[in-house]
């Protein structure tokens, strides 16, 4: 049987579309932990970097972690955590915050790093005070590489998320995983179908964010 | 008026930026404050809107220290222009100029409205309202930009060295861009360049600085150039500096003889009147009175319209009587093929020729002149012509 047949019937099982365990209801779950991973991670990083970037300090410390972030193993990280704090979000949440933490974190202090030091000196020469300075001087320009930080991190997210499924939470990893363990292989990649989805949807959305947010003088500058 | 009153910046590690200067900027008219690198010039600009403080010393903007007001007021209360603009990439050019009405609170029409308004005064089309930053040429941003430093109408405004990163023909005409704006509003300018061209271009008052950050010389372009203090600024000023000062005496009181001027139909009656007048070649113009070159006298004893046209001697670039200065004569005269430089009036029409000898004599009499007055004052016709 093709790929491709799996897929179709997958999604023309009208079963797969109701309750608890139906295509809506595991998306929304799944966009849920996405989503919390990503706000916190951002809560985190968005500060540390711009703020580092904006005074220029501690830049090799910040590449330190970062690497140091990257290199933990998604999945070891959860099954420890699952075993020190039980079942629950937390231990879920723990490894996705650290995937998420670094490009953000190195993206938005590498934006304010690449901000001119010229229209800041005018702005503050003009009477803009430092708050006025940094949220309508440097933000408005640094903004596409932050949102191109946070933008890979909600995609690592987006594919990561499936690994909750592993300690008995929901999401798309529940179709995966239950069907590894049935061998039914339709359901296997007709949940991995759904996870590449909406990774690509991750894109699509940021995409639309930047076209929203981002003035047509530095798109057009670059 | 700014005073500077024995303010020193001397930084943590030991390196004095300015060193106990004092100045007193004057009202409505434009300071330069110019030296070599490391001068400590950019520094002391930026010390009157208080980017950088004083170690010790202090600043008063129309009597009170500046110290005593709240810093984001001061700086509002004047203009700021730097060298690459520092304009906001992310806001049209509309709402670059716009930012300083905007912080005072003005709503976002009538600041706008304000912008378009600056446009036209800086020289800059409408068309361009819209565009963002990227969009402009250099020479355009740094227009934007000093029509941003304008907008709220403040009464003074620093520049520091706004000009240097544009080629030197948009520099020339941004310079004579701000002396023509200065003339409409009579603004307090503090101007910081390391070209000294520039300052005597367009200061009214030059400070030259020396490195170390001592005040070298405060004077009159004129003055500095026919008196500079001491060998720094006389080195500083370059060899041509008695050429340069004559861009500030007018070619007003030149003696023009008319009569080597033969109009290119005169017969050969008129061009024996005219040969007889001495000058060694006579200047051809057409029927409205526009030079067409040089022509020995004897060449055209025949009569003016027997010349061929196309063999006459090239007459090079006229100057503009009374507007143009001794110098700008001068240059007309050494250029020309004749020794003898063609004035001409407004419409490009030859008024007289003038031999190199005469032109000579002027300069002596204009230095006698204004060595009498004590070497101060200045011709004003100068900037006003390099405005137009």
């Amino acid at each position: 049987m093709s790929i491709f047949q799996f897929i179709s019937d997958f999604f023309r099982d009208s079963a797969h579309w109701h309750g608890q365990s139906g295509i809506p209801h595991r998306t929304l779950e799944h966009l849920q932990y996405s989503f919390m991973a990503l706000g916190i991670a951002a809560g985190i990083a968005l500060p540390v970097g711009l703020v580092t970037g904006h005074t220029g300090r501690g830049g090799n410390a910040l590449a330190l972690i970062a690497t140091a972030a990257r290199a933990l193993p998604s999945y070891g990280l959860l099954v420890l955590m699952f075993f020190w704090l039980g079942i629950g979000l937390t231990p879920v949440m723990i490894p996705l915050v650290a995937l998420a933490v670094p490009p953000i974190l190195v993206n938005s202090y590498e934006a304010m790093r690449t901000v001119e030091p010229s229209p800041v000196d005018a702005a503050r020469g003009m009477g803009m005070g430092p708050v006025a300075v940094l949220f309508q001087v440097e933000l408005p320009v640094a903004l596409p590489l932050i949102l191109s930080g946070l933008r890979s991190a909600a995609i690592q997210v987006v594919s990561t998320t499936a690994i909750a499924a592993t300690v008995s939470l929901g999401g798309l990893g529940r179709f995966v995983i239950d069907g590894l363990y049935q061998r039914n292989y339709e359901i296997v990649v007709g949940g991995a179908t759904l996870i590449a989805g909406l990774a690509l949807a991750m894109i699509a959305l940021f995409w639309l964010v930047e076209r929203l947010t981002v003035s047509p003088g530095v798109r057009g500058g670059r | 008026m700014i005073q500077i009153e024995s303010v020193t910046k001397r930084y943590p590690d030991g390196t004095t930026a300015v060193d106990d200067l004092s100045l007193e900027i004057p009202d409505g008219s434009i300071t330069v404050l110019v030296g070599p690198s490391g001068c400590g010039k950019t520094t002391t600009l930026r010390m009157i809107n208080r980017m950088v403080e004083p170690t010790s010393g202090r600043i008063l903007l129309d009597g009170s220290d500046i110290t005593g007001q709240p810093v984001n007021a001061l700086r509002r209360s004047m203009g700021y222009v730097i060298q690459n603009a520092g304009l906001f990439q992310h806001r049209t050019i509309v709402d670059n100029i716009a930012t300083v009405p905007r912080m005072l609170g003005w709503d976002r029409r009538r600041a706008r409205d304000r912008a378009r308004e600056l446009m036209a005064r800086v020289g800059l089309d409408e068309a361009l309202a819209r565009r963002y930053p990227y969009q402009l040429s250099g020479g355009q941003q740094q227009r934007v930009g000093v029509a941003r430093a304008l907008a709220a109408d403040p009464p003074v405004l620093l520049m520091d060295e706004p000009f240097s990163a544009v080629d030197p023909i948009v520099r020339k005409s941004l310079q004579g861009e701000l002396l023509r704006i200065q003339q409409e509003l009579g603004k307090t300018i503090v101007f910081v360049t390391h070209d000294i061209d520039e300052a005597i271009r367009i200061g009214d008052m030059i400070a030259v600085m020396r490195t170390g950050g001592r005040l070298a010389q405060f004077a009159p372009p004129t003055e500095l150039l026919s008196s500079p203090a001491d060998a720094f600024v006389e080195d500083f000023l370059g060899t041509d500096r008695g050429i340069r000062r004559l861009s500030f005496f007018s070619s007003d009181g030149l003696e023009l003889s008319k009569g080597p001027l033969v109009a290119v139909d005169a017969d050969a009656e008129q061009v024996a009147r005219s040969a007889a007048a001495g000058a060694p070649y006579l200047l051809l113009t057409d029927a409205e009175g526009k030079p067409l070159g040089w022509v020995a006298a004897q060449d055209a004893a025949g009569g003016a319209d027997k010349v061929a046209v196309g063999r006459l001697l090239p007459f090079g670039r006229p100057f503009a009587a009374g507007r143009e200065s001794l110098r700008d004569a001068l240059d007309c005269a050494v250029l020309s093929p004749t020794g003898w430089a063609v004035a001409v009036d407004g419409e490009g029409k030859a008024v007289g020729v003038v031999s190199q000898e005469t032109i000579g004599a002027a300069i002596r009499s204009a230095h006698a002149r204004h060595e009498g007055a004590g070497g101060t004052d200045r011709d004003d016709f100068t900037k006003a012509g390099a405005a137009t």
